[in-house]
Parts: C-alpha cells; structure tokens; sequence
C-alpha cells in the first residue's frame, strides 16, 4: 500500500485528463443550452488530446527535432534522447478535425436559433411537441 | 517537463473548464474557453510537443474563440444554466 500511493500521485496528468473528461461528458449530457453542450464537446476533445500528449513524455528527452542538418556530420540518432513524436502528429490531426466539427456544429445552431429563437434544449422540445 | 509549473497549470485548466460550463453568460463562456485552450497550449509546449503547441494556439485559442464569438453575437447571448 505505501508503494501504491506514490504511484498514483506520479500519474497525476492521467488523473486530471480523467476530470477534464468528466467534465466534458457532465456539460453535453446535463447542460440545458447547446453553446454550453458544444464547449463540453470540446472540452472532452482538448482531455483526449491531453491523454495522448502525456503517452510520448519520456524522462530526460528533449523535443523531437534532429540538430544536424544539411552538410552535419553524420551521427547516429539516440531514440531514447527525443520525446516519442507519434502522438504529437496523430493530435495535430484530432485539432484541425475538432475544429471543424466545431464550425458545423455552431452552424447547425445558428439554423436551429433562425427556426426556434432560442438556444435552450428544453424550449427547443416544447415548441416541436407543440406542432 | 517541471512537475511544479505543470501541477500549476493543470490546476488552472481544470478551473477554466468548470467556470466555462458553469457561466451564465454566452460570451463569458467564449472567452474563459479561450483561457482554456491557452493554458492547454502552455501544457503542451511543457511536454515538448511544440507542433501542438502552435497548432493549437493559433487553431483552439484563436479560430475556436472567433467562431463561439461569431455565434454568440448572432445568437443570444443570455442562458438560464
């Protein structure tokens, strides 16, 4: 056990992307207007991205740039000197593509705001059970 | 990778993202987001993946900003949560 509690707290990054995800998941299921349900998307999406960044950290690595460069003299790369940089370019992807999900997202609302005037969920629903 | 500026700064997110859930206000809600995304960036560029870093500051804390400002503006900006 006085080994366990140690590894836990050296994890602390996975913890927080779990809250950051909680979070997220609490504004999309129990908030009542669709701006807020957006930002909790994006939150969810920004806690993903933190899970992945937090894979490739190594312990004394520094940031995944070659130093030698056109006319260097050849040497041999030590992988185990550069940050893992796999994720870091999968989560370049998952930004733009949330970015983009964003933009629909928010159009859709501006079409629901023309049709209904009104951004809350609940109000949304009475008006369509009224028709 | 600093553990005491990380600690810090995760802190910081996991406050940014509470308060822009919990605003009452459309365009209080932008502009916190914005916050968020910011510090996510300084994370970022903390565990080295400086092509993220730059990616999302200028994508996450700009272009997201603009458009939830965009929408905000011609929308309403009051909310009852």
């Amino acid at each position: 056990m006085s080994e366990l509690i140690p590894t836990i707290i050296a994890k602390y990054n996975y913890w927080i992307y779990i809250t950051l995800m909680m979070i997220g998941l609490y504004a999309m299921i129990a908030k009542n207007n669709l701006v807020k349900k957006i930002v909790g998307m994006n939150i969810f999406q920004t806690a993903i991205i933190l899970y992945y960044v937090s894979i490739g950290v190594k312990k004394g690595a520094t940031i995944p740039i070659s130093t030698g460069g056109h006319g260097a003299a050849h040497e041999a790369v030590h992988a185990a000197d550069y940050l893992n940089p796999l994720p870091h370019v999968l989560m370049l992807t998952a930004i733009v593509v949330g970015v983009a999900t964003l933009g629909v997202a928010l159009a859709l609302c501006l079409r629901i705001y023309s049709r209904y005037n009104t951004l809350e969920e609940d109000e949304i629903l009475a008006q369509i059970r009224k028709k | 990778m600093f553990w005491q500026i990380d600690l810090a700064i995760l802190t910081l997110v996991v406050v940014t993202a509470v308060a822009s859930i919990m605003v009452k206000d459309l365009l209080g809600a932008a502009i916190l987001f914005g916050a968020y995304s910011f510090l996510m960036c300084l994370l970022w560029s903390i565990m080295g993946a400086v092509d993220v870093a730059f990616t999302e500051a200028s994508v996450g804390a700009g272009v997201s900003s603009v458009f939830f400002v965009a929408a905000v503006f011609r929308t309403s900006r009051r909310t009852k949560d």
